[in-house]
């Protein structure tokens, strides 16, 4: 059964309508999948090393990782107890030639042919912090200070499919991840949301910086929605681009000790690292530029040319 | 409130509570989220005392302040044991 997809508003609609007109996106067929032009492409990539550049200025170490996540990963670190309904597996085909005969004919005809797939030992990455943090622990006891990862703008996956342009079902996340010292690790995330918030005006986006929640599943999720609100662990930045509500352009989550305690990751004293990541999304920070300059690049305002092509 | 209540809801805390104190050191009005309860374990906490005390805690109830306190879980079971059945 496939997940209802869910409507885009009226702006959202035409927004993407005249995404695709201009060549900027290019459709896939299935919501929430796009391609990109070059136009769409260069602006990423800027916004892509500026952020890297920006961390790497303050001691970020650049980890890279494949858009995948070992099933065992997934599996042990709590994400299908709290987000069952956006997790993504891996499946392929097993059976004989009996079977991969049948199984080709049915997918011809477009019917049924799932039930000749089995989970690999891979799923879709749910967040690109994912594989930060058994690497980390891999490492044995932190150094004094803790680490600080740059995990770069990788793909990741959520099965929510909507008409809603800044609502991808496969998006890059560029990721900053901080390992440390509670007090440390507070005062980091902090920090860095005000550094996203005056990076997002610099573009001359109207940027808010709010206290927000993850879309946690069912009764249980309620109650972690407003543990999270109430302990304000995550904020938010939102940009008004198409739509009733603004987008969160960036968030940035504290986990206190949740993945610490998970992956067995020590500080040099031994006790448990906390963590905290920020998340900036990649298309929505494009897309609301687009949206606020207009989508030739080469007209837009020259303060935010500068911040974006600064050689150029 | 019963000491049954009391005593049932020490054992779901000392089994899903992870806490960093013992159950049967806290006091009634001791804070549990000082005690160590976190976020996730809240929420492991209330699925538990619903299947210990047979009820369903609705929407309005699912937060911080009903699960802060041994006393304050247990004035929410007695509100919902209180209740007529719905038929």
């Amino acid at each position: 059964m496939s997940r209802e997809v869910r409507e885009a508003s009226a702006d959202q609609a035409e927004f993407l309508g005249e995404l695709i007109e201009g060549g900027i996106l290019l459709e896939s067929g299935v919501p929430g999948v796009y391609g990109h032009n070059d136009t769409f492409e260069d602006i990423r990539e800027r916004l892509a090393e500026r952020l890297s550049s920006e961390a790497s200025a303050r001691g970020a170490e650049r980890l890279r990782f494949p858009p995948v996540l070992p099933r065992r990963q997934l599996e042990s670190s709590g994400y299908l107890a709290s987000f069952p309904h956006l997790a993504g597996s891996v499946y392929s085909f097993e059976g004989d030639e009996a079977d991969a005969r049948v199984q080709a004919d049915r997918a011809a005809a477009h019917e049924d042919w799932s039930e000749f797939q089995n989970p690999t030992e891979l799923t879709m990455m749910p967040a690109a912090c994912y594989p930060v943090y058994p690497s980390i622990a891999r490492r044995g006891r932190l150094p004094a200070g803790g680490v600080f990862v740059d995990a770069g703008g990788a793909w990741v996956f959520r099965h929510e499919p909507s008409h809603d342009p800044m609502r991808r079902q496969i998006f890059h996340q560029h990721e900053l991840v901080r390992i440390a010292e509670p007090d440390a690790v507070l005062e980091w995330r902090d920090e860095w949301a005000n550094r996203g918030l005056e990076l997002l005006r610099s573009f001359g986006l109207a940027a808010e910086l709010d206290v927000a929640n993850d879309p946690f599943f069912g009764r249980r999720g309620r109650m972690l929605a407003r543990n999270q609100q109430a302990e304000k662990l995550k904020l938010e930045l939102l940009v008004q681009i198409a739509g009733p509500e603004p987008t969160a352009c960036a968030s940035f989550n504290h986990h206190r000790d949740h993945f610490g305690s998970n992956y067995g990751i020590e500080l040099s004293d031994g006790s448990t690292a906390h963590t905290a990541c920020l998340g900036f999304g990649h298309e929505r920070i494009v897309l609301g530029l687009l949206r606020a300059h207009g989508f030739d690049p080469a007209a837009w305002p020259a303060a935010v040319r500068a911040e974006l092509w600064p050689s150029a | 409130m019963s000491d049954e209540t009391v005593t049932q809801i020490r054992n779901v805390l000392a089994q899903h509570g992870r806490l960093s104190t013992s159950a049967d050191a806290l006091a009634p009005d001791d804070d549990l989220f000082q005690a160590g309860l976190s976020s996730h374990a809240s929420v492991n906490v209330m699925l538990a005392i619903e299947d210990s005390f047979d009820i369903e805690f609705p929407d309005s109830m699912l937060n911080r302040g009903v699960f802060s306190t041994i006393n304050a879980i247990a004035g929410a079971v007695g509100q919902l044991q209180g209740e007529p059945a719905a038929g």
